[in-house]
């Protein structure tokens, strides 16, 4: 059996009478990408600084690493790597001294210039943080947190504000920590985000995980129907066996388990009345849909 | 632990230095108005106390000055830059990293106290210096840097616990000059009154302001030291790590 590296037992967090986090159970094998998606205050970081030991839980069990966060044991934080929502860095220091301060507290640090080189700043080496762009001080996190090596990293919403192109040398950056044999624990609100890089997603929504598993299949997505849409040039309407109405564009919809026979039932019946097709698209129902749906209830605005 | 305190001094050195506006000010100040006093009153001579020895008023000034370099530095750069630190939440990356909170505390102060020794060394040379101020040269060597270490490890330790009282980072340098600053004017830093009223005389001896630089004249200048000096500000040192020890935090209040 894999190796539990985070196990987390019926823990709720309660901020007096609000309940951020009503009973969760999560496991996180070695060698994972984790990724735990939801909107913005379902409980994401709550449970992420539970297990960074930053916050006490109200109730339940915790294990990372065979510790109790909690406790704050020095020889549980020589073994994992934290990226904050938010924190800060001395502006004085350059980028090669700051992970090389940093790299110290540990006992077995990574080379300051390997770990520089896995976030991409090996040009601002010797730059001063303050100078640093949004984007480059976000890898600067990513690299202290790597700089003692850890065995498990703690990532929490990591590419917040950033533009696409950040986003995707992100991406990259953190399948290169994946190659390197660290377990990831990851919170995120994109679904794309989920989707690239983890293992394993767990949906929260109001402080409770609504559905968990590989991106590809989570909540049953694998064996949902698939959408076929299409828009016929001419006005010739396709018989009620192939579409049923078109929006105000002329788009029909169709949702079916038999893509095949759909598809082959479309074209067979453009070709045969000469009917060419503007648009034609197949979609499998993506992350964010099954996300809006099991999210999407709970966020109605009251 | 004297390993791990040693390299977050050196760190902490090295960021104090680069920071131009801030080590030019904490440095130019007790120089300044050094110039300044001594400019608006005159160097003449005159008692410290009733029927004490007769001293420049530069020399007077000179120990004020040096209380007040050494103040500023424990006490004003510690403050602001704790709350600076944790607001910008440097404190809570830290806290997540396995270097015991003590070692960081403790590298911070001793930074705070280097650059306090650093201050009184240069108004003390200046002093001699520029005004002849009569400074032959410590008297009693040892009890001046006594002085001076009880001193800043005092107002360091008030530092970090009214740094925990600072809500925000814009709060911090007008709350941390709001405690000091009437506490300097009626410990007579930068006003010697020969006859105060008898509660700025009370404010005085209650605060450890006036017993530093009581003390570090005394020391200094060989003439009569009180105990009761240093021991009063033993006693804030103590009361401030107590309190500190219940305000201090480590994250940021948003």
């Amino acid at each position: 059996m894999a190796e539990r590296v985070i196990e987390i037992q019926g823990l709720r967090k309660s901020y007096g009478e609000l309940e951020a986090v009503g009973g969760v159970d999560i496991h996180v094998d070695r060698g994972e990408v984790f990724a735990l998606l939801g909107p913005n205050g379902a409980g994401k970081t709550t449970i992420t600084e539970i297990l960074e030991g930053y916050r006490e839980r109200s109730a339940g069990t915790v294990s990372v690493l065979g510790h109790d966060p909690a406790k704050g044991e020095q020889s549980l934080k020589q073994r994992i790597g934290i990226v904050l929502q938010s924190s800060g860095v001395d502006p004085y220091l350059t980028v090669g001294e700051t992970v090389e301060m940093y790299g110290g507290y540990y006992p077995h640090p990574r080379p300051t210039d390997e770990v520089i080189d896995v976030v991409g700043l090996t040009e601002k080496r010797d730059e001063r943080v303050r100078r640093l762009s949004g984007g480059q001080q976000r890898r600067l996190d990513v690299a202290i947190a790597l700089a003692g090596d850890p065995e498990l990293l703690f990532l929490d919403e990591p590419t917040t504000g950033f533009d696409p192109s950040a986003r995707r040398n992100a991406w990259e950056m953190v399948k290169n920590l994946v190659t390197l044999g660290k377990t990831v624990w990851l919170t995120t609100h994109f679904m794309d985000e989920a989707q690239y890089l983890a293992d394993r997603v767990a949906v929260i929504a109001k402080g409770v995980i609504v559905a968990e598993g590989p991106p590809s299949s989570i909540a049953g997505r694998d064996h949902m129907q698939t959408t076929i849409r299409f828009q016929p040039a001419s006005s010739a309407p396709p018989p009620p066996s192939i579409g049923q109405s078109a929006d105000g564009d002329g788009v029909f919809t169709i949702r079916t388990d038999d893509v095949t026979r759909a598809v082959h039932e479309v074209t067979g019946w453009a070709l045969e009345h000469g009917v060419d097709l503007e648009m034609l698209e197949v979609t499998r129902p993506s992350l964010e849909d099954v996300y809006l749906e099991l999210t999407g209830a709970e966020e109605e605005v009251p | 632990m004297i390993g791990e305190v040693a390299r977050q001094f050196r760190f902490t050195n090295k960021a104090f230095w680069r920071n131009p506006a801030a080590a030019f000010f904490t440095f130019i100040f007790p120089l300044l108005f050094l110039v300044i006093f001594t400019a608006l009153l005159g160097n003449g001579t005159s008692a410290v106390y009733p029927g004490g020895p007769e001293i420049k008023t530069s020399t007077y000034y000179v120990f004020s000055m040096a209380a007040f370099g050494l103040i500023s530095a424990c006490y004003t750069n510690i403050a602001i830059s704790v709350v600076y630190a944790r607001e910008g939440g440097v404190l809570k990356r830290l806290r997540g990293t396995p270097l015991p909170a003590r070692s960081y505390l403790v590298a911070r102060v001793l930074h705070a106290t280097f650059v306090g020794f650093l201050l009184v060394a240069i108004t003390v040379v200046f002093g001699r210096i520029a005004y002849q101020a009569n400074i032959p040269g410590a008297k009693d060597a040892l009890l001046f840097i006594l002085t001076l270490l009880v001193g800043a490890g005092c107002f360091a330790a008030i530092g970090l616990a009214v740094s925990g009282l600072v809500p925000n980072e814009d709060a911090g340098p007008p709350i941390v000059n709001a405690i000091i600053l009437p506490l300097l004017f009626l410990s007579g830093i930068f006003i010697a009154s020969d006859n105060p009223p008898g509660w700025v005389n009370l404010v005085g001896r209650i605060f450890p302001v006036r017993h530093l630089v009581d003390a570090m004249r005394a020391s200094y200048l060989g003439i009569p030291f009180h105990w009761s000096d240093i021991l009063v500000i033993a006693i804030w040192l103590v009361a401030a790590v107590i309190v500190a020890s219940r305000t201090f935090r480590w994250e940021p209040a948003r």
